[in-house]
């Protein structure tokens, strides 16, 4: 019991050593922790992360609110959160402002996440699910439960996206201690988050991995899309190792729970 | 419709590699940095053996020159189906997309079917409670309608939810038979292209998941026995879409062995004693291509489903429009 007790005083306080060590990276500082190294000799990213965040509703700043299907009360509320962009806001282009509010006024019906459409990049990142990084020298490979979304990075055979897709066509290289992940392709069909926030066709995203900790990964990207925004912008936010023994990636097959939403319309009469 | 030909012979002799049953194998394979044997890179198990024997076919294996002639004639069907103004063209020319699995080669395979065991080249006989499930499992659709009544009246694989032929077990169908397979300490994991099924299996030795979480595609752990990779998959829900109708007692067992630079060796027994009298055991091999693998946005994509289930309303309201008239 008291080997218990201890190896609990034990944990929490490694916990809170390791946020006081990432706080300072997410505000941008260089890090200093060095991550263990693959056989390559390359900072080991590999294991099964999750953003703890609000984001997934809403990108930007934003209070508590009451969720978009009113019957399920507080459990369905939006809840609040400081969000992950840098200056707090998207510089959206005016018709681009006008697009986002009628995405959120009708998200229900628009948002690709209900119908089970692949999630798009930086999205899948930062959604309430765990993803898994497995990583070799040539590709780097980020599974999502969302939808079971795949990402491949490529990262000694650059080329450009043969096709567009909903997840990208992503090539890396390293920098120091950071995984860098250039983004293109898109389809334009994918959003930010829940709140309508989006992006064109034309989006290129940088991602920056870096480790923090043992546990902790720093994730940034910035986005860049001139049919969108008037400027680059960028999102940070930490990435957390799941510590549960046995943590796995479980199916989350979700057409299943999004057909009546696609195809009900189209049933039968009685 | 000449040239398609040729393309289809020139493909052949470009990849004719016999298959023959696995003999003495001196290959030993690369190792990964953590001394795995090194499955990575690029594979296709694409062919035109099926899955158990013809009927009227007796041997195991066909000669060499009898196999050439039967993928030959496969070759020139496969292509002859998406011919302009046959009914098949109206649906997908997969020769336009590539699509065809002569387009991008088939190994020759002497075998006269992908099961091994049972002798015969079939799925063992249904045990009682298999014929029974089966016959409930057809009552149960009947009572949901008619095919069209719904998007949930379909199968899983018009529905973009899982081809039956994604696996586990990776079987070929008519298109998108590659694989991407990665190895990083305490895991190998296999990008099937076929709906973009990322198949992540543990080698640490692991319990499998607690028994009421049940999925699709089951729940793998690997091991290495020698330089064979071994997948035991259980977990699986009732409603396996593989399609032969296993129940939720299913343990599937994959072994991968790579034999040859170019060759894996992909062989899995299904052991159901709920649904057939005796466990039974396919083999096929799983050949270098070249990648990469695209993303394949099904559901993303899934108009069909739309446009059919649109379509039969539109049968209906017609129909009824019709009786409305005539018996005004």
């Amino acid at each position: 019991m008291l080997g218990r007790f201890i190896r609990w005083v034990i944990v929490t306080f490694a916990a809170t050593g390791a946020l006081w060590v990432s706080t300072p990276a997410v505000s941008g500082q260089a890090p200093t922790y060095k991550a263990p190294r693959t056989a390559d000799g390359r900072p080991n990213l590999g294991g099964i992360w999750q953003a703890i965040s609000e984001a997934y509703w809403d990108v930007e700043p934003h209070a508590a609110a009451m969720g978009p299907i009113p019957a399920l009360g507080a459990a369905g509320a939006i809840p609040p959160g400081l969000g992950i962009v840098e200056g707090g806001r998207l510089p959206y282009l005016p018709g681009a402002a006008e697009q986002k509010r009628k995405n959120a006024e009708n998200r229900v019906m628009l948002d690709p996440e209900v119908k089970c459409y692949l999630p798009g990049t930086p999205r899948a990142m930062y959604m309430p699910y765990p993803f898994q990084i497995i990583q070799t020298p040539k590709y780097i490979m980020i599974v999502f439960t969302f939808a079971r979304a795949v990402r491949t990075v490529y990262m000694d055979e650059h080329t450009e996206a043969p096709a567009d897709s909903w997840m990208g066509w992503s090539n890396g290289k390293w920098d120091g201690e950071t995984l860098v992940v250039d983004t293109a392709g898109f389809n334009g069909m994918t959003w930010l988050d829940r709140a309508g926030n989006f992006h064109s066709e034309a989006l290129k995203v940088t991602e920056r991995f870096t480790a923090t900790s043992p546990d902790h990964l720093l994730y940034e990207a910035t986005l860049d899309d001139p049919k969108t925004y008037s400027r680059p912008w960028k999102i940070s936010l930490p990435l957390y190792r799941r510590l549960e023994r046995n943590a796995q990636l479980l199916e989350f097959r979700c057409v299943e729970f999004a057909e009546d939403i696609i195809y009900g319309h189209l049933k039968k009469q009685p | 419709m000449r040239d398609r030909c040729l393309i289809v012979a020139l493909v052949l002799v470009a990849v004719l590699v016999s298959i023959v049953p696995a003999g003495a194998q001196t290959y030993r394979a690369p190792r990964t940095p953590d001394g795995q044997p090194d499955l990575q890179g690029y594979w296709t198990n694409t062919t035109y053996t099926p899955l158990q024997r013809p009927e009227g076919i007796t041997r195991d294996v066909f000669t060499r020159e009898e196999a050439i002639e039967i993928m030959k004639k496969a070759a020139a069907a496969e292509s002859e189906q998406t011919t302009p103004g046959t009914i098949a063209d109206v649906h997908y020319d997969f020769t336009q997309f590539g699509l065809d699995r002569n387009q991008g080669g088939v190994p020759l395979n002497l075998r006269t079917s992908l099961i091994v065991d049972p002798p015969s080249g079939r799925l063992p006989a249904l045990t009682a409670e298999g014929k029974t499930r089966a016959a409930a499992r057809a009552e149960a659709r009947k009572r949901m309608g008619g095919p069209w009544d719904a998007a949930q009246n379909q199968s899983f694989s018009v529905r973009c939810i899982l081809m039956d032929r994604a696996g586990p077990p990776m079987l070929p169908g008519a298109y998108n038979n590659f694989y991407q397979i990665i190895q990083a300490p305490g895991y190998v994991m296999i990008l099937v292209e076929m709906i973009h099924e990322p198949r992540i299996i543990p080698l640490d030795g692991r319990a499998h998941l607690p028994e009421q979480v049940r999925q699709l595609t089951g729940n793998a752990v690997g091991r290495w026995e020698g330089d064979t990779l071994v997948v035991e998959s259980t977990n699986f829900t009732d409603q396996n879409p593989f399609a032969q109708g296993a129940s939720e007692r299913l343990r599937l067992i994959e072994r991968f062995t790579r034999v040859a630079d170019d060759r894996i060796e992909y062989r899995f027994t299904v052991d159901d004693p709920a649904t057939w009298e005796r466990p039974w055991s396919a083999e096929l091999p799983m050949m270098k291509t070249d990648g990469p693998i695209f993303e394949h946005a099904c559901h993303e994509g899934n108009r069909s489903l739309s446009n059919a289930l649109a379509g039969a309303r539109l049968d209906e309201r017609r129909a009824a429009d019709a009786a409305r008239k005539s018996s005004q």
